[in-house]
C-alpha cells in the first residue's frame, strides 16, 4: 500500500478499496517502524489524523471528497499548524504552538487531507543536509550514513522511505530540489508568489517559496493543485489563475527545446553525474525534444548574491524571536539586554546565528553599498540572463547538485563548502522561477536528480516534462532498501 | 574580507546574540571565509543594473480598511513566556 | 551677542483608520492590554503584512492640502532595531521614497505677517506599542495594542525662528490634519505627537548649529517651554564655550525640565531595506483625483468663508478656523442661536478660557453646539442677562444633556423685562442713594456716563441679577435726568 502514489491512493478511496482509517493506520505503523533511526520527523500527529481520517471517510460518504480527501501526507514543519508543534528545526521554537494554521495548511485542511505530522529540517531552513536540526540530523534512507540534503531533508526522506506518500516543503536556494534529489524524489519549487507564504516562518521573504514533494510529477501536480493560488494575507501572493496541473501532463513532448548552460556542465561537475544527467537529456531526445546550448553568463555569482541577500533579510525576519510574546525566553535574565541577547544566543543553533551576523553586517552602515546594493544588482544580471535565456528555450536542464548524498558531518565544520551544496538551484530563487528535480539515474548507488528550469509560471510545463520522463524510464520507481 | 574581532562584537550587539571569546575565534574564520566567498561580487560590473528587490515586477495590493481580527488575547498569551494582567512582562525597560 | 535660534519639527500624527496599517486589526483607543493586537501585529512566526488602502489615502490627502508633490511609487522599509514595544525588531517605515514629497504650509504671524514653512516630506510608517513601567515585580509590562497604529510622520525643514513660531505652525498644521479628518488630533492620547529640533547660532551666521531633538512633546504649551528652555540651555552652554552635544532629549512638562536620553550601548545602525514582504505602492492618477475630491474645507479656505459668511473679524475667523472641531462647534452653534458674533465671543472667550484652565481637549467640551446656540438665542431675546448666562454656562458644563430653557427655568433666571417692576427697584435703591444722585446731577455729561455704573451694581443686586441691564439702564437714565 505504502508504494503506491497519490494518484492511486487517492483512486483507491474513490473506488472505495481502501479507506483513510485504514490508510493512515499503515502510514502511522510504517513512521514508527522506521522513523526511530531516520529522524524524518519532528512531531507526530497520530490522533488528530485518525479523527480527520474517520472525517475525510465520512465526507466521502456523502459524495463530496476531493482527490485529497482522506490522503496521508506531512507537513515541513515551517508551515504553522494550529494546535500542533511548529518548531522550524529551532530550539527556539521547541514549544511553539501556533494559534493560526499556515494557509498551505488550511488549503490541505479543506481538502481533506490527511497531515500524520511535521518533518525534520535545517533550522529556519538554513542549511542544506538536515544536520542544523536541533531536534537531530535525519538520515537519508539510501544511505545510513548519508545526509538526506536540506533543508526539507524530513520531507524528502519520508517520501523516499514510503512513510508519507507527499509532503510539503519550502525553497529558498534549493532547500526542495536538492534533497528531492538526494533521496531520488520528485520536488517542485513554484514560481515566486504562486503558493501563499502566509504562515510560512521566514527565512528569507524574497526568496522562500512553498512547493511539492513526491515520488511522481503526477502527485507534485495534485499537490500543487491544492496550495496554488492568490492569497489576500501575503502581498507578494499573485493573483492569477491557477491551471489544473494535472490536466496537461500527458501532452507529447515533441518539439521542447531544451537549453543546456555551458556554465553549469564544467569540470566540476563528475564524469559519473555528468553522465546520468546527459543519459537523461537523451532520453528528452528520444521523446521529440530538441537540446542546444546557452548561455547563464552571471551564472557563477549566484552564490555569493544569495549569500548577501538571505542572510540580509534572514536578519531582519529573525528578530522577531526576541523572548518576549512566544517561543524560547533564557533562563533568569539580569536585564532586557542580558534577556535579548541570551534568549538569542541559547535559542538559535550556530548556523542560524552566522547568518544573522553575516546578514547584520552587509545591512550595516559603511557596507550596505558594497554588499546589499551590490548583490540585488547582482542579483537583476542573474535574473536577464534567464529572461534571455528563455527567448530561445522552453526549459533549462542541468543537474539539481553538484553530487550525490554525501556522508553525514562531512561538511558541517565548513559553512562554505556546504553553501556550494545549492550552485545549481541557487539562481532560480534569485530570478523567482520556477524549477523541479525528477530522480534521473543513481550514482554509487544514491539517487541523482535531474534540474528542470521553467520561465515564469510555467508549472505545468515543467510537471509536464517531467511526467513524460516518467512514463517512459522507472528511476523514480527506485526505492531505497 | 577579513573581519575583524571588534566588527563582530559589533555586529553580534546590533543582532542582540551573546558571543563569548572562544565563539568570536570561531566566527572570525567562518564570517571571513563566507565574506571571501560574496566578495565575488565586486567583479561584476553593474554600472548599468538596477538593483532587484523583488523576483517579480509587481506592485503592492492595498486592503480595504475593515476590521477582520478579534481579540485572541487568551490564545495568544497562553504561549507566552511571562504575561500578567493582559501585558506581556519583560525586564525592567530603562528610557 | 545677539542669538537666533533655528527650529524645525518632526510631526507622528495617527491616522484615523478603522484599522491597522498591516492588518484588519481594530485601532480604536483604549481597549483592554493587547485585546488589539493579532497574529500579525503580534508578529507571530510567518506572518505577513498587507497594507492598508485608507493610510495611503489619508496619506495622499495630507499632501494634497499641503501642495506636495505625491510620490507615485513608494517603497516601504524597515527600520532595524530591538525594543520590547516593537514585535518584529524592525518598523517598517519609509524612508528612501515616501509617499509625500516637498510641500509648504502657510502661517500668519502674531503681527500679521505671513510666513512659510517648507515641509521636506510625510512618510507613512506603524506605531510601536506601549511599555508600562509600573512596577509588576521589577518587571515592565507591554501593551501591543497600538503596534501597527499607521501614522504620518510629517517632517519641516528648519525653517521657524522662535517658540512662538513653532507653535502657531503646529497648530495650524493640528487644524489641517483635524479637518481633513484624518487624525482625531487629541495630543493627550498621543494622536499627535511634536519632536522638536532645536539649534542656535549668532545672528547673522549662515550655518547651523548642533541640534538637539526633544521627543514627544504632546501639549502646544510643553512645545512652548520646551523650546524656551532648550533655547536657554543652549545658550548658556555656549557662552561658557562648551560645545553642544547633538543628543536626543527627552522633556518633563509638569517640572519644565529636559535630559539627555540614556546614552544607548552602541551608535544607532538601523540598517534600512526595502521590505521584501511588501512590494512597491503605486498610486495613480484616479487615486490622487479620488483623494482630491474627498478633500473638505482647509482652515484657510475657512476662515475667508467664515469672515464673509458670518461677518468675523479677521482675527475672530482665524481663530475659530483652525481648529476643526472649534469651527464645527462655532457652526453648530450659529445654526442654534443665529447670532455668529455673540457665538464667536463665547466661543473664544468663555468656553476657550474654561478648556484653558481645565487642561482640556476641545475634542472632550462637555457644552453642544445646541446648547451654546440655546443660550445664545436667550441671550439675543433678552430673556438672559450676561450674568445669567454665565450661571447657565456652569450648569452646562457640568450636566449632561441639560437644556437651557429648562435650567433657566429651574433656576429662576428669566431676566425681569417688566418695566413697571423695574421702577419699582429703581425708586427703592435710589431712595438711600442720595449722595450719588447730587454728585451724579452736578456732573457733566461724560462724566454722568461713567457714574452711572455706580447705580447700575446695587440695581443688579436688587433685582437677583434678574433685572434687564438696558431697561435698568433707560429708567435710571429718566429719573436721573428729571
Amino acid at each position: 500500500m505504502h508504494d503506491k502514489t497519490v494518484a492511486e491512493l487517492s483512486r483507491d478511496l474513490a473506488e472505495g478499496h481502501v479507506s483513510s482509517v485504514q490508510l493512515t493506520e499503515h502510514f502511522l505503523d510504517r513512521i514508527q517502524e522506521h522513523d526511530g533511526h531516520l529522524n524524518c520527523f519532528i512531531t507526530l500527529d497520530g490522533d488528530q489524523a485518525l479523527n480527520r481520517a474517520r472525517e475525510a471517510d465520512e465526507r466521502r460518504k456523502q459524495g463530496n471528497a476531493t482527490p485529497w480527501t482522506g490522503v496521508p501526507f506531512a507537513h515541513k514543519d515551517i508551515f504553522c499548524t494550529e494546535g500542533v508543534l511548529t518548531t522550524c528545526g529551532s530550539k527556539m521554537l521547541a514549544n511553539f504552538s501556533p494559534p493560526y494554521n499556515a494557509t498551505v495548511a488550511q488549503r490541505f485542511l479543506d481538502a481533506g487531507a490527511i497531515c500524520l505530522g511535521k518533518t525534520n529540517m535545517d533550522e529556519f531552513a538554513m542549511g542544506s543536509s538536515t544536520e542544523s536540526s536541533y531536534f537531530g540530523a535525519t538520515t537519508n534512507p539510501w544511505g545510513s550514513n548519508r545526509v538526506p540534503g536540506g533543508s526539507s531533508g524530513g520531507s524528502a526522506a519520508s517520501v523516499a522511505a514510503r512513510l508519507v506518500p507527499a509532503a510539503t516543503g519550502t525553497d529558498t536556494g534549493g532547500s526542495i530540489r536538492q534533497p528531492a534529489a538526494m533521496c531520488g524524489i520528485t520536488g517542485l519549487k513554484p514560481t515566486y508568489g504562486r503558493v501563499s507564504r502566509y504562515g510560512m516562518i521566514a527565512f528569507a521573504s524574497s526568496l522562500d517559496q512553498g512547493g511539492t514533494m513526491a515520488r511522481t510529477a503526477e502527485d507534485n501536480a495534485m499537490m500543487l493543485n491544492v496550495m496554488a493560488g492568490f492569497d489576500p494575507r501575503d502581498s507578494t501572493s499573485i493573483n492569477r489563475e491557477v491551471p489544473d496541473y494535472t490536466a496537461s501532463l500527458n501532452e507529447p513532448l515533441a518539439g521542447l527545446k531544451i537549453g543546456l548552460p555551458r556554465e553549469y556542465f564544467t569540470e566540476q561537475l563528475s564524469p559519473a553525474m555528468d553522465r546520468v544527467v546527459r543519459e537523461a537529456i537523451r532520453e528528452y531526445e528520444a521523446l521529440g525534444a530538441t537540446v542546444k546550448d546557452i548561455s547563464l553568463p552571471h551564472a557563477d555569482l549566484a552564490i555569493a548574491a544569495y549569500y548577501v541577500i538571505a542572510p540580509a533579510e534572514a536578519s531582519a525576519n529573525l528578530s522577531r524571536f526576541d523572548g518576549v510574546r512566544y517561543g524560547y525566553r533564557c533562563e533568569n535574565p539580569e536585564d532586557l539586554l542580558d534577556m535579548y541577547t541570551r534568549t538569542r544566543a541559547e535559542g538559535f543553533g550556530r548556523e542560524v546565528k552566522r547568518r544573522i551576523l553575516v546578514g547584520t553586517y552587509a545591512l550595516s552602515a559603511g557596507y550596505f553599498d558594497a554588499y546589499y546594493l551590490k548583490a540585488q544588482k547582482v542579483r537583476r544580471l542573474i535574473q536577464q540572463d534567464f529572461i534571455e535565456a528563455f527567448k530561445d528555450v522552453d526549459v533549462i536542464m542541468s543537474p539539481t547538485t553538484p553530487s550525490p548524498a554525501f556522508v553525514q558531518g562531512e561538511k558541517t565544520d565548513d559553512p562554505v563548502t556546504m553553501y556550494l551544496e545549492d550552485i545549481f538551484t541557487i539562481s532560480t530563487n534569485l530570478a523567482g522561477l520556477p524549477a523541479l528535480s525528477l530522480p534521473a539515474g543513481l550514482v554509487d548507488n544514491l539517487p541523482v536528480g535531474l534540474q528542470i528550469i521553467g520561465d515564469y509560471f510555467a508549472e505545468a510545463r515543467l510537471l509536464n516534462a517531467a511526467h513524460q520522463f516518467q512514463q517512459a524510464t522507472d528511476w523514480h520507481r527506485l526505492a531505497p532498501k | 574580507m577579513a573581519i575583524s574581532r571588534l566588527e563582530i562584537e559589533k555586529v553580534a550587539l546590533l543582532a542582540r546574540i551573546r558571543v563569548d571569546e572562544t565563539q568570536v575565534t570561531a566566527l572570525e574564520k567562518d564570517l571571513g571565509n563566507i565574506l571571501g566567498l560574496v566578495d565575488q561580487l565586486q567583479a561584476a560590473d553593474t554600472s548599468q543594473t538596477e538593483p532587484m528587490a523583488h523576483p517579480l515586477d509587481a506592485v503592492q495590493r492595498l486592503r480595504p480598511d475593515t476590521i477582520t481580527e478579534i481579540s485572541q488575547r487568551d490564545a495568544f498569551q497562553a504561549i507566552a513566556p511571562s504575561t500578567e494582567d493582559g501585558l506581556y512582562l519583560v525586564p525592567r525597560v530603562i528610557e | 551677542m545677539q542669538w537666533e535660534t533655528v527650529i524645525g519639527l518632526e510631526i507622528h500624527a495617527q491616522l484615523a483608520t478603522m484599522t491597522k496599517i498591516f492588518s484588519g486589526t481594530s485601532t480604536a483607543y483604549g481597549a483592554e492590554p493587547n485585546t488589539q493586537a493579532s497574529a500579525v501585529d503580534l508578529a507571530m512566526p510567518g506572518t505577513l503584512p498587507v497594507a492598508n488602502e485608507q493610510a495611503f489615502r489619508y496619506a495622499v490627502m495630507f499632501g494634497l492640502a499641503v501642495d506636495a508633490e505625491i510620490a507615485r511609487r513608494s517603497v516601504f522599509e524597515r527600520k532595524n532595531y530591538f525594543y520590547p514595544d516593537l514585535p518584529k525588531g524592525y518598523q517598517t517605515t519609509q524612508l528612501e521614497k515616501p509617499i509625500v514629497g516637498p510641500g509648504h504650509v502657510d502661517i500668519e504671524l502674531e503681527d500679521g505677517t505671513k510666513k512659510r514653512v517648507r515641509i521636506h516630506h510625510a512618510h507613512l510608517e506603524e506605531d510601536a506599542g506601549k511599555s508600562l513601567h509600573e512596577d509588576y515585580h521589577g518587571m515592565t509590562g507591554i501593551d501591543l495594542n497600538r503596534a501597527g497604529t499607521p501614522l504620518i510622520e510629517i517632517v519641516t525643514e528648519p525653517d521657524m525662528r522662535t517658540a512662538e513660531e513653532a507653535v502657531i505652525f503646529a497648530r495650524k498644521l493640528h487644524g489641517i490634519v483635524t479637518s481633513l479628518g484624518i487624525c482625531d488630533g487629541d495630543m493627550s492620547q498621543g494622536s499627535m505627537r511634536f519632536d522638536v529640533n532645536v539649534s542656535v547660532r549668532p545672528a547673522g551666521q549662515e550655518a547651523f548649529g548642533t541640534r538637539t531633538e526633544t521627543k514627544n512633546l504632546n501639549s502646544f504649551r510643553f512645545m512652548e517651554q520646551c523650546i524656551h528652555q532648550e533655547v536657554e540651555r543652549q545658550i548658556d552652554l555656549l557662552m561658557d564655550g562648551v560645545a553642544i552635544i547633538q543628543e536626543t532629549r527627552l522633556y518633563d512638562g509638569e517640572s519644565n525640565r529636559s535630559r539627555s536620553m540614556r546614552t544607548k550601548e552602541e551608535a544607532n545602525d538601523y540598517r534600512y531595506f526595502p521590505c521584501p514582504d511588501l512590494l512597491p505602492v503605486v498610486i495613480d492618477e484616479d487615486f490622487i483625483e479620488d483623494a482630491r475630491r474627498k478633500l473638505p474645507e482647509l482652515p484657510d479656505a475657512r476662515k475667508k468663508r467664515f469672515q464673509a459668511e458670518y461677518g468675523l473679524s479677521e482675527y475672530d475667523a482665524s481663530q475659530l478656523s483652525n481648529n476643526a472641531q472649534m469651527a464645527w462647534l462655532f457652526e453648530e452653534t450659529v445654526r442654534h442661536g443665529k447670532d455668529a458674533k455673540l457665538a464667536a465671543n463665547w466661543l473664544l472667550g468663555e468656553l476657550s478660557a474654561r478648556l484653558n484652565s481645565e487642561d482640556r481637549n476641545i475634542l472632550d467640551c462637555p457644552v453642544t453646539g445646541a446648547q451654546l446656540g440655546a443660550l445664545i438665542l436667550r441671550i439675543s431675546d433678552g430673556t438672559l442677562s450676561s450674568t445669567g448666562a454665565r450661571k447657565i454656562f456652569d450648569a452646562l458644563w457640568v450636566s449632561d444633556d441639560a437644556s437651557v430653557d429648562a435650567l433657566i427655568e429651574a433656576k429662576g433666571l428669566t431676566q425681569v423685562s417688566d418695566t413697571a417692576a423695574l421702577e419699582r427697584i429703581v425708586d427703592d435703591v435710589l431712595a438711600n442713594m442720595g449722595d450719588q444722585i447730587a454728585q451724579y446731577q452736578e456732573a457733566d455729561e461724560k462724566k454722568r456716563k461713567k457714574l452711572m455704573g455706580g447705580f447700575m451694581g446695587p440695581l443688579m443686586k436688587a433685582s437677583n441679577g434678574q433685572g434687564n441691564p438696558k431697561l435698568f439702564n433707560e429708567i435710571l437714565r429718566k429719573k436721573l435726568d428729571q
